[in-house]
């Protein structure tokens, strides 16, 4: 096998370095999905009556999708059904007393567990201001800065203490992004899930720092059913990010999340996204099984929604987060590395749907497949015909390293008015011989070279991520094609 | 639904009644394929909007109409002098003419092929030639997937045939005419155009009407190009106001040789085409392109398919769109690149120009690559006339609909520049400029 | 420096390289001249170790070395440039980046601390200067829309960055016109140095009106049919390739 031929190989059979296991108790429901489960989480949560009404809708709703059509099927991914009776839909770390008052009270295995992940829950450790919410399985563990955040009025606490705390500003805006009649999987995480983030940002405020959430999914065939929702009040600006491991196992678990993103006059949200699921071993065993449904609306007039995500991990991703130009002179963005080796598969991509009047989106797609990994693209740009002067730019790279995965783009452009333009370019390509010798000969090693050129492509869309994940993503990439390379 | 339906058994009725008739009986060894063409047909039906290849693209209006295929005393009905006129090559060019979808040898006129070969109606060809055609006919449209092939197969009794015997060199273009003058009819051409090795040649398609009330013409071509060979082909569409057309076009490429296509779709309610490019050999080179200009509640969806089953090959698209009124236009662009096509050199390019409001385009240029070392490029975009372009030439003194109309034809252009043959290229020049014009003036109206 | 014994190599079953004997000693500049399909690109390519050519025969000796032994970004490291005919395009690295990158791991194998971004910028703005090249080379992505000149250019930057012992300019000269030439050959000079040695294999006797060779050989059919001094180029110039044709098909006869 030539050089060229074994740096990739090596590259596709990265090792996952965050597979390992916490022993903390838990304080689970046994496994299998009725109405009484759904009962029993509202009344674990100790929420109020129009929480749990919510839920009960969303389930029957979910019910009915089952039975008829049952999980959807389009994505151009292959799995095994999931037999949704076997998962758990509860799971929290056991608590002493009512949670934790203060990061000294939380089990101090699990503040273990994050340090280990790399994230600082101990505030003399703040990682350049950023506030953090961990959550591990389905539960919040701990929120730091909330009291800086709350002298500007900022609200930045679990979906839980939210429904509890700030029912009014919930139960306004739960579901008005994504109705739990929008598709399969939001209907079951409308009626199960069990916690997530929720960000309010009052008029005028710019958030003073990242607001930061991690997630981890740790006992054996639970599910993650987070619900997150952040609303930018006018004028307003936040930057979030969402950053997920998950230790190594043999059965697939399910991550069916929820994000839901508003964004009122002027305001703008920006939400970025690294993610390094587990993906599965080698074979193609074990791995997380991500579908997500994340939407932003851009409600009022020139008002900004940004997505950004680098993908790594997961054996099989869903997500097409999108954004809806609703008001005038809105923008959306969305900007993406995905990477699938071995055997990963990932259907991802975005829908800009254009309705206000002279509305701007932008799409940046670069996908990277390795080993047998299949990476699909799949976007709806949408200019309905009053979206007048609407303008969309696309470009969807991809880069394949080793002739045995497989890139794929299916754009959809529709465009319903004589005033709007609308762009799209796609190119595949390989890093090829000539590069590789080029580096070389000017003695950079084969592996940095490979790791010089992905960064490369990628780095239009790494630009766009806060800058201190920005390198946490640039060093992702690097450990995730990192090989044993002799 | 029900109304599908309806047309659908009327179909099937129409096959069994023929074949009681017996006038499905040859060749024989068709009479199976035949049979299960219908069953095809007759188990799907007519697509939706919920299949995917369709989903642009509503059929219900032709689904419910249930039209019947022309008794073939047409052809007599037809003045000569009213051919004459549609001839787009004079005399000079070998032509077979096709009236309401049966072989009229009256009207047209046929030349020997230098080098060796035939041209001629299918039927007969598959008298003269029959191991010839039983080696190519419905071996390569895909008719179990598609529909309209299916339909087309089962009801399979002319069409062209073209025939080029190797090393055998076309000099003229040969000019397939299909013309519809009666309305309420269903003519299913069956076209066949085979190219030895090393063998050139270049045919023209040609669908015009006469009538301007409906009527559905289903058209499949299966073109082969032999090792070496190169074949030129064009698929002129120019259908009365409120006709169906639809039409599968499947090109087999082997070996080193070099096809290209340019369709231009100008009438008809709606248009399809669905067409197909497989490479079967190394070394091979395609272009397809295409140019279609619509206006009122017009319809025109193009699926192009471009499989690089093998290595070393190149492809090239380019299909441009003008839409104006309430016209609609669908354009999906699919390049397949199979594991191993190394080498594979492919590139697609799709716009659109949008002239009033109350149109939409819908584009899906789609890549499926499984081979690492290739080139694949594909690029859309859907706009307007550029407002400095417009002003440019304001500033040159022209006025507001002049400047207009140069810049729409100047984007059509693209397109019309690579016809390499001089009175098609000609033909599609005069047809623009008078639907650019028309269009001014139902504008100005 | 250099010393290359019976070198024969091809690319996929062709033999392109005959039996090369070439001696160059440190402070040397060589001209490699030769018509189209003489092998003179192969030759280059060889000596860095382009994995498309296979070597049939033959010893490199470089710096007491096995040069053949060494892979390509050993070789650069030991010291070996190679300038392409051809640079070929990296998107999204920086010209600074990569050339940092580059410089940093030499640094490394000769036991040197590597240096940070602000050393490596003060490093460059010396470069840059020495070879007369504008600012914003630096932050264009590696000939990433350079214009064949710019390319060329490019790569003398890159030679006055790693400061090789052993320089190999393919082609280097090709595609330019007079004051790219000129720029190019002045940098080039301004490199030289007692410790280090330069191959330029040339079609044109152009760059040598610039560039002052010690030794000119020509290359003919895989082999070096003749060598000699400057004034090689300068018949060669007036005389053309036929020459040097004629000569070789009356010395050999036809299949050999």
């Amino acid at each position: 096998m030539s050089t060229t031929a074994k740096t990739l190989e090596a590259l596709a059979n990265r090792e996952y370095k965050w597979g390992f296991v916490s022993d903390i108790e838990a304080d689970a429901l046994p496994p299998g999905l009725n109405e009484d489960v759904i009962r029993l989480i509202s009344a674990k949560k100790k929420e109020p009556e129009f929480m749990l009404e919510w839920r009960l809708r969303a389930y029957r709703h979910w019910v009915t999708m089952e039975r008829t059509a049952g999980a959807p099927t389009w994505a151009n991914v292959k799995y095994p059904p999931i037999d949704y009776q076997k998962i758990v839909y509860y799971s929290a770390p056991k608590q002493k007393g009512e949670g934790p008052a203060s990061l000294d009270e939380v089990d101090p295995k699990l503040l273990e567990t994050f340090e280990k992940l790399g994230i600082p829950l101990a505030e003399h450790k703040r990682l350049a201001g950023v506030a953090v919410d961990a959550v591990f399985d389905s539960v919040s563990v701990a929120t730091t800065f909330k009291e800086k955040l709350a002298e500007l009025g900022v609200i930045f606490c679990s979906f839980s203490e939210a429904v509890q705390n700030h029912p009014d500003l919930v139960r306004k805006y739960l579901g008005s992004v994504v109705p739990y009649t929008d598709n399969f999987y939001a209907a079951l995480n409308s009626a199960v899930f069990s916690d997530g983030s929720f960000c309010y940002i009052p008029k005028g405020v710019r958030c003073p720092m990242e607001l930061s959430t991690y997630f981890r999914i740790n006992t054996a065939g639970s599910g993650q059913f987070e619900r997150t929702l952040i609303i930018a009040e006018e004028g307003s600006y936040v930057s979030y990010l969402e950053g997920c491991t998950a230790p190594m196992r043999d059965e697939n678990q399910l991550h069916a999340a929820v994000v839901e993103l508003v964004a009122l006059e002027g305001a703008q949200i920006k939400y970025s996204t690294v993610q390094n699921w587990y993906a599965g071993d080698a074979e193609g065993r074990g791995g997380i099984f991500n579908f997500v449904t994340k939407r932003g609306k851009c409600a009022g007039r020139r008002s900004k929604i940004s997505w950004t995500q680098v993908e790594t991990g997961s054996a099989i991703t869903w997500k097409y987060p999108s954004v809806i130009l609703q008001g005038d002179d809105s923008v959306g963005e969305f900007y993406s590395v995905a990477l699938t080796a071995n055997y990963q598969q990932a259907d991802t991509g975005t829908k800009m749907i254009h309705i206000g009047k002279n509305t701007r989106s932008t799409i940046l797609s670069k996908g990277i497949a390795a080993g047998h990994g299949n990476n699909t693209y799949r976007g709806l740009v949408k200019i309905l015909p009053r979206a007048t002067n609407a303008r969309n730019y696309t470009q969807c790279d991809s880069l394949l390293l080793g002739d045995r995965c497989g890139a794929h783009t299916f754009p959809y452009i529709e465009v319903g008015n004589a005033s709007s333009i609308a762009e799209h370019e796609a190119s595949t390509s390989k890093i090829s011989d000539e590069q590789l010798f080029y580096c070389k000969q000017r003695g950079i090693s084969g592996e940095n070279a490979v790791s010089m050129i992905i960064n490369g492509f990628c780095k239009e869309v790494f630009k766009n991520l806060p800058m201190e994940f920005a390198v946490e993503a640039t060093k992702l990439l690097g450990v995730s094609l990192e090989g044993s390379i002799g | 639904m029900d109304t599908v339906v309806t047309a659908k058994d009327r179909y099937v009725a129409e096959f069994e009644a023929l074949e009681r008739q017996g006038a499905l009986e040859s060749p024989s060894w068709l009479v199976p394929v035949r049979r299960t063409a219908i069953s095809r047909f007759a188990e799907r039906g007519f697509p939706t909007t919920r299949d995917e290849d369709w989903r642009y693209t509503n059929l219900a209006a032709l689904a419910a109409t249930p039209f019947r295929p022309a008794g073939d005393t047409v052809a007599a009905g037809l003045p000569a002098e009213a051919l004459e006129r549609l001839g787009l090559g004079g005399t000079d060019w070998p032509r077979l003419v096709f009236l309401d979808g049966w072989y009229s040898a009256k009207h047209s006129s046929m030349r020997p092929l230098p080098g060796g070969g035939r041209v001629g109606s299918l039927a007969e060809a598959m008298i003269t030639d029959g191991e010839l055609v039983e080696r190519h006919l419905a071996r390569h449209a895909a008719w179990d997937a598609n529909v309209f092939a299916a339909l087309n197969t089962a009801f399979v009794q002319d069409g062209a045939f073209v025939y080029l015997a190797p090393e055998a060199r076309g000099e003229v273009p040969i000019e397939l005419l299909f013309v519809a003058s009666s309305p309420g009819v269903l003519a299913q051409p069956r076209n066949m155009i085979v190219a030895g090795p090393h063998s050139r040649v270049t045919v023209v398609e040609r669908y015009v009407g006469l009538t301007d009330e409906a009527y559905f013409t289903n058209v499949v071509t299966e073109i082969v190009a032999g090792p070496g060979s190169a074949i030129d082909h064009y698929a002129l569409q120019e259908q009365g106001a409120d006709a169906f057309h639809v039409a599968t076009i499947h090109a087999t490429l082997e070996r080193d040789s070099a096809f290209s296509t340019c369709g231009a779709s100008f009438g008809g309610r709606l248009g399809r085409t669905t067409l197909t490019l497989k490479f079967g050999g190394e070394g091979a080179r395609g272009a397809l392109s295409g140019l279609y200009v619509v206006g009122g509640h017009q319809h025109v969806d193009n699926h192009v398919t471009v499989d690089h089953a093998v290595p070393h090959c190149a492809s090239q698209q380019l299909y441009k769109g003008v839409l104006d009124g309430h016209a609609r236009a669908v354009f999906n662009g699919r390049i397949i690149v199979r594991p191993h096509a190394q080498k594979t050199d492919a590139n697609q390019t799709n716009k659109h120009l949008l002239l009033s409001d109350g149109v939409e385009v819908d584009s899906k240029p789609q890549l499926e690559i499984f081979a690492d070392d290739v080139k694949c490029t594909h690029g859309a975009a859907e706009g307007q006339l550029a407002p400095e372009a417009l002003f440019y030439l304001k500033s040159r003194g022209l006025g507001e609909e002049t400047a207009r109309a140069l810049l729409t034809y100047g984007f059509a252009r693209e397109v019309v520049e690579r016809v390499a043959v001089e009175p098609i290229q000609a033909y599609l020049d005069r047809t623009l400029m008078a639907r650019l014009h028309r269009r001014r003036a139902t504008e100005e109206s | 420096m250099l010393s290359i014994r019976n070198l024969c190599a091809g690319v996929e079953g062709k033999e392109i390289l005959k039996r090369i004997e070439l001696e160059v000693r440190a402070g040397e500049i060589h001209a490699v001249m030769g018509p189209n399909g003489s092998g003179k690109s192969t030759l280059a390519q060889v000596l860095a170790g382009h994995p498309a050519y296979t070597v049939t025969a033959g010893q490199v000796t470089y710096l007491g070395q096995d040069l053949l032994a060494m892979p390509p970004e050993e070789r650069a490291r030991a010291g070996v440039f190679l300038a392409f005919q051809y640079p070929v395009e990296i998107p999204g690295v920086s010209n600074a980046y990569f050339l940092k990158a580059a410089v940093n791991e030499q640094r490394s194998r000769q036991g040197l601390e590597e240096l940070d971004a602000m050393e490596f910028l003060e490093l460059l703005e010396e470069k840059l200067e020495l070879v007369e090249m504008d600012r914003s080379f630096v932050n264009r992505p590696v000939n990433e829309g350079f214009s064949g000149g710019e390319k060329k250019r490019n790569e003398i930057l890159q030679l006055a960055v790693l400061e090789p012992r052993l320089a190999i300019l393919d082609e280097t000269d090709s595609g330019l016109d007079i004051d790219a030439l000129k720029v190019v050959a002045e940098g080039v000079n301004r490199l030289r140095r007692p410790d280090n040695a330069m191959v330029l294999v040339t079609h044109y006797q152009r760059i040598l009106n610039y560039v002052e060779p010690d030794h000119v050989h020509v290359l003919f059919d895989g082999r070096i049919v003749k060598s000699g001094g400057k004034e090689l180029a300068l018949e060669l110039e007036r005389k053309g390739y036929d020459w040097i044709r004629e000569e070789a098909a009356a010395v050999q006869p036809a299949g050999a």
